[in-house]
């Protein structure tokens, strides 16, 4: 492999990582805050225990999202510095600003948060939370407009070199692209935290009941609330995904129709389109002609034009559409590396686009079913202690991770070849694009992208095993703090006397995480 | 002012702002085999000395990502010329500061002592790397980085390390040690306190050393009037606060310190200014602001941008230190609140 294919599977490993935390962090974050509310406006008991035990789960999490994300904050020097020229005038602008007005506000605030149990007043403490929230979400949009940026570059001219000048700063923020893909992302967190607090709530529901413990305690409340709570928020937000998801195919169909047509392996434009269903092909292919797939009539002209019978474009005739307009092979220059003059392939890996795309509606399925099942089995104050179904809901919480990474697989390989894609919306001559061929730094060695791949590769993977090994120990324990009665610590409270603080090595379960 | 000198001042004011914030935390973690006791003792002081950086660390680093974040937006010359040559040093940067964070929150996560000390090693590891990776960094992005005209490094991938680099590093790691110290006494009281103070008293005339020695390098190359005289300015400092610390005055011992780092940074970037990355091969592959900067629109926007956001930030994050402002100490329901 080139340094071009390290850096690459590098990049790819690092962000795949960073974004499994992220979904965490932005859903379980959001609920969190809600729990944290209902507990202030309630004062009921099990609302405070629910934020004690997923704020814990929340911050077990986010600082590896933390850690992981430093990672991307440099990488796109490190490995990819000609990329970073080349898009400096838009990109770098985005980086900087999501670390000035969000993640500054997160990690402040959730400080705060985390040690201002009994320090601050109540309502400022709740604050504190929901403005660390809300950090996470404008972090999420800076990044995912940078990101739709090179989807969809807007509000640019081009200057020297073929690189893009910004002239409209406010085109770049509400770009549709981003706008689309920002609302599809959030609302898929919301669908991995639901997925969690309906997983590990019926888990322990069942347990309880096995064990004969009581319905009426403050722990059960605890789980059945979170079963609730988790159950109907997975619903709406795959309703959501799914209306989101459907306003990011129609924009792509225009801005990027070699992804989706490679999607649904559609090799021949047709009209009306079908939606595939199941695709197989010769194994190691990248050929449409090799791909067969089992077909739904019409459905994909649906998704594409809202109508049965409209044109939808095929892989084939679209390939030779970018060739004609972008070049059949890569110019002959040494910025190109070992690609310089070789013929430029501008369908992404059929495989790859085809089944990360199946896979992210698929697993949001399995999960909307879940919550289904979660809340059926759970009305009027029922518990479950089906095997399969508890244990099935458990596993299932995986399922909104895969998705969500499926869907990133999918973004970001679709592009292909082009790390910078062009803007069809406006004349070829004012269309700035970029090679991923060309991104990649030049005199950095194979030898160095290796070494970072592998030492990042291997931490991430022993961080991976604790993190687990943590997180399980931590919902299996469920809400100890010692308090098993229904009153609420006495914590909270702004008028504490000094001296009745609790020893924080002592109370070590009592204080929120971080317990120094 | 144009804009790229006015952007070079902000990313200055970034990076001096992160050494100063992290440099602390940096300094207490790498201190926590030093000045904690043995036995079990020196675990409470150790939780003592944590739980004193433990609500703002985070904080801290994200000076960093901004700073790194305010070099890729103002100047992707200078990111993309100076990240992948220094490729290893930035990854293993990297490394420590990933473990260094998952540490500080997993320590506590289990009563088993090994676990506790394992962590609380880790984060005194990860701090002192990634302190020394940062002040290689800049060390070299200061006096200088083979690279040609491109801007791309030529040699290989330790091509880009030299003594400059390993100056930087000792001018980040010794400044930090005596820091983290200065800050623990102003935070901590009881015997930790004494300790840490002791530590300042025996060591700040030395941890200046590297630093001002860094900056007196650039000034000579570079410098102006207005450099030398800043560069005299973080020389005094070092000697006021030497006699504020033997005075038992800490607040204004750590005053002093943080003024050494003010101008001794005023003196490097005030020096280096215009030119962000020097090259060893020539002079004339020097890149410059003006070669670097991203477009006039650009910058405008983000200047209005970053003068409202950046009040509001210093605002809130002045607002939390001042909620956590009491000293802590090891014994529960003992704290006083700061002098
Ligand atoms: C949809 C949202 C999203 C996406 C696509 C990304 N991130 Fe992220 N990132 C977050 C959402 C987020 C977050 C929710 O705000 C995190 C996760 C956990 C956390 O602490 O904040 C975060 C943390 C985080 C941090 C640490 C912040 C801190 O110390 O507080 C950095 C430096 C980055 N990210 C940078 C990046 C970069 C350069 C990305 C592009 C490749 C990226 N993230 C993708
Ligand atoms: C967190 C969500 C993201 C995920 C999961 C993700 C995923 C990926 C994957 C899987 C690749 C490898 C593609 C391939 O090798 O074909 C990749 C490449 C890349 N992505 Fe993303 N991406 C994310 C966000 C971003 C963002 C926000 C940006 C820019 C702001 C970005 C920029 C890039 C770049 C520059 C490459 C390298 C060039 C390439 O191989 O295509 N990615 N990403
Ligand atoms: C139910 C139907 C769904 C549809 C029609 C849909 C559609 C899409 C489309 C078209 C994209 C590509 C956007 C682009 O490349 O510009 C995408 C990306 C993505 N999808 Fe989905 N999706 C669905 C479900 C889900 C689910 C259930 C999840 C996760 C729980 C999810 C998570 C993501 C993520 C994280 C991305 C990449 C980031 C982004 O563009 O927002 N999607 N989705």
């Amino acid at each position: 492999m080139d340094v071009l294919d390290i850096a690459r599977w590098q990049f790819g490993i690092t962000t795949v990582y960073h974004f499994l935390m992220v979904p965490l962090t932005i859903g379980l974050g959001l609920l969190v805050a809600v729990m944290h509310t209902m507990w202030v406006r309630t004062g009921r008991p099990e609302w405070l225990r629910m934020t004690r035990f997923w704020g814990k789960v929340y911050l077990v999490n986010f600082v590896l999202g933390v850690a992981t994300g430093l990672v991307q904050e440099f990488q796109f020097g490190l490995a990819w510095s000609e990329y970073s020229r080349f898009v400096g005038d838009v990109f770098g602008s985005l980086l900087a600003l999501e670390a000035l007005l969000a993640f500054f506000l997160e990690s402040t605030f959730l400080g705060l948060w985390i040690f201002g149990w009994g320090r601050i007043p109540k309502k400022l403490h709740l604050a504190a939370l929901w403005a660390a929230v809300v950090g996470s979400i404008v972090s999420a949009y800076f990044i995912i407009a940078a990101n739709s940026w090179m989807q969809h570059p807007v509000g640019v001219a081009v200057g020297a070199d073929g690189r893009p000048v910004q002239v409209d700063f406010l085109a770049v923020l509400t770009n549709n692209t981003a706008l689309a893909a920002f609302s599809h992302a959030i609302v898929a967190a919301l669908m991995v935290a639901g997925a969690l607090l309906v997983g590990v709530g019926l888990w322990h529901l069942r347990r309880r009941k096995l064990a004969a413990a009581p319905d009426t305690d403050v722990d059960h409340a605890v789980w059945r609330r979170s079963v609730r709570l988790g159950g109907f928020v997975s619903l709406a937000a795959f309703v959501l995904v799914a209306a989101t998801g459907d306003w990011q195919g129609k924009l792509m169909y225009h801005q990027q129709p070699l992804k989706m047509s490679s999607a649904e392996a559609l090799c021949e434009t047709e009209a009306p389109a079908p939606l595939s269903v199941f695709a197989w092909a010769k194994l190691g292919s990248n050929e449409c002609d090799d791909v067969h797939s089992w077909t739904v009539p019409g459905l994909l002209s649906f998704l594409a034009h809202w109508d049965f019978s409209s044109p939808v474009p095929g892989v084939e005739e679209l390939q030779e559409e970018y060739a004609a307009v972008y070049g059949e092979t890569y110019p002959d220059d040494p910025s190109f590396g070992d690609r310089a003059g070789q013929e430029i392939d501008y369908t992404p890996v059929l495989a790859a686009t085809y089944w990360s795309f199946r896979l992210m509606i698929g697993m949001g399925g399995v999960s909307a079913g879940v919550a289904a099942y979660a809340l059926w089995a759970t009305r009027r104050g029922r518990v479950p202690t089906s095997r399969i179904g508890v244990h099935g809901s458990l596993l299932a919480v995986g399922a909104p991770f895969v998705a969500n990474a499926a869907g990133w697989v999918f973004t970001e390989m679709g592009r292909q070849p082009f790390v910078v894609y062009p803007n069809p919306d406006v004349p070829v001559d004012e269309q700035v694009w970029f090679f991923t061929a060309q991104a990649v730094s030049p005199g950095i060695s194979a030898a160095e992208v290796w070494t970072s791949l592998v030492s990042l590769g291997l931490l991430y993977g022993a961080l991976a095993v604790v993190e687990l090994f943590l997180l399980t120990r931590l919902v299996r324990r469920g809400v100890t703090t010692g308090d098993a009665t229904a009153t609420p610590p006495a914590v909270g409270s702004s008028r504490r006397d000094d001296d009745q603080r609790p020893d924080d090595d002592r109370a070590d379960d009592d204080v929120l995480s971080f317990a120094y | 002012m144009d804009l790229q000198t006015l952007w070079f001042a902000a990313v200055a004011v970034l990076w001096t702002g992160f050494l100063l914030l992290e440099g602390f935390d940096f300094g207490v973690a790498a201190l926590l085999p030093v000045l904690g006791r043995r036995g079990r003792q020196g675990t409470a002081d150790r939780h003592l000395m944590l739980r004193t950086i433990g609500p703002v660390w985070d904080g801290n680093e994200v000076w960093l990502i901004t700073a790194a974040g305010a070099v890729f937006a103002a100047f992707p010359g200078w990111y993309a010329t100076w990240l992948p040559a220094l490729y290893l040093p930035f990854v293993v940067v990297l490394l420590g500061l990933i473990v260094r964070a998952v540490a500080f929150e997993w320590r506590h996560q289990s009563h088993d002592p090994r676990w506790d000390a394992t962590w609380t090693r880790v984060i005194t590891g990860g701090s002192l790397v990634a302190a020394a990776g940062v002040g290689a960094a800049l060390g070299a992005t200061t006096l200088g980085l083979p690279i040609d005209g491109d801007g791309t490094r030529v040699g290989g991938a330790f091509a880009g390390l030299g003594w400059s680099s390993v100056l930087g590093a000792a001018a980040v790691v010794a400044y930090s040690l005596v820091h983290g110290a200065l800050f623990l006494a102003l935070k901590t009281d009881g015997p930790l306190r004494l300790r840490a103070r002791a530590f300042a008293l025996r060591w700040s005339p030395v941890g200046a050393l590297p630093l001002l020695a860094w900056a007196g390098l650039v000034h000579l190359r570079s410098g102006t009037l207005v450099t030398g005289v800043l560069w005299l300015v973080a020389a005094l400092a070092v000697v006021v606060t030497w006699t504020r610390v033997r005075l038992d005055r800490e607040g204004q011992a750590f005053a002093g310190w943080a003024t050494v780092l003010l101008a001794s940074a005023a003196t490097l970037f005030g020096a280096a200014y215009p030119v962000v990355v020097p090259s060893t091969v020539s002079p004339a592959f020097d890149v410059t602001i003006t070669e670097a900067s991203v477009s006039d629109y650009t910058l405008t926007v983000m200047t209005w941008v970053a003068a409202v956001g950046l009040p509001v930030v210093l605002a809130y994050q002045a607002w939390t230190y001042w909620v956590f402002r009491r000293r802590l100490t090891a014994e529960p329901g003992h704290e006083t609140v700061a002098a």
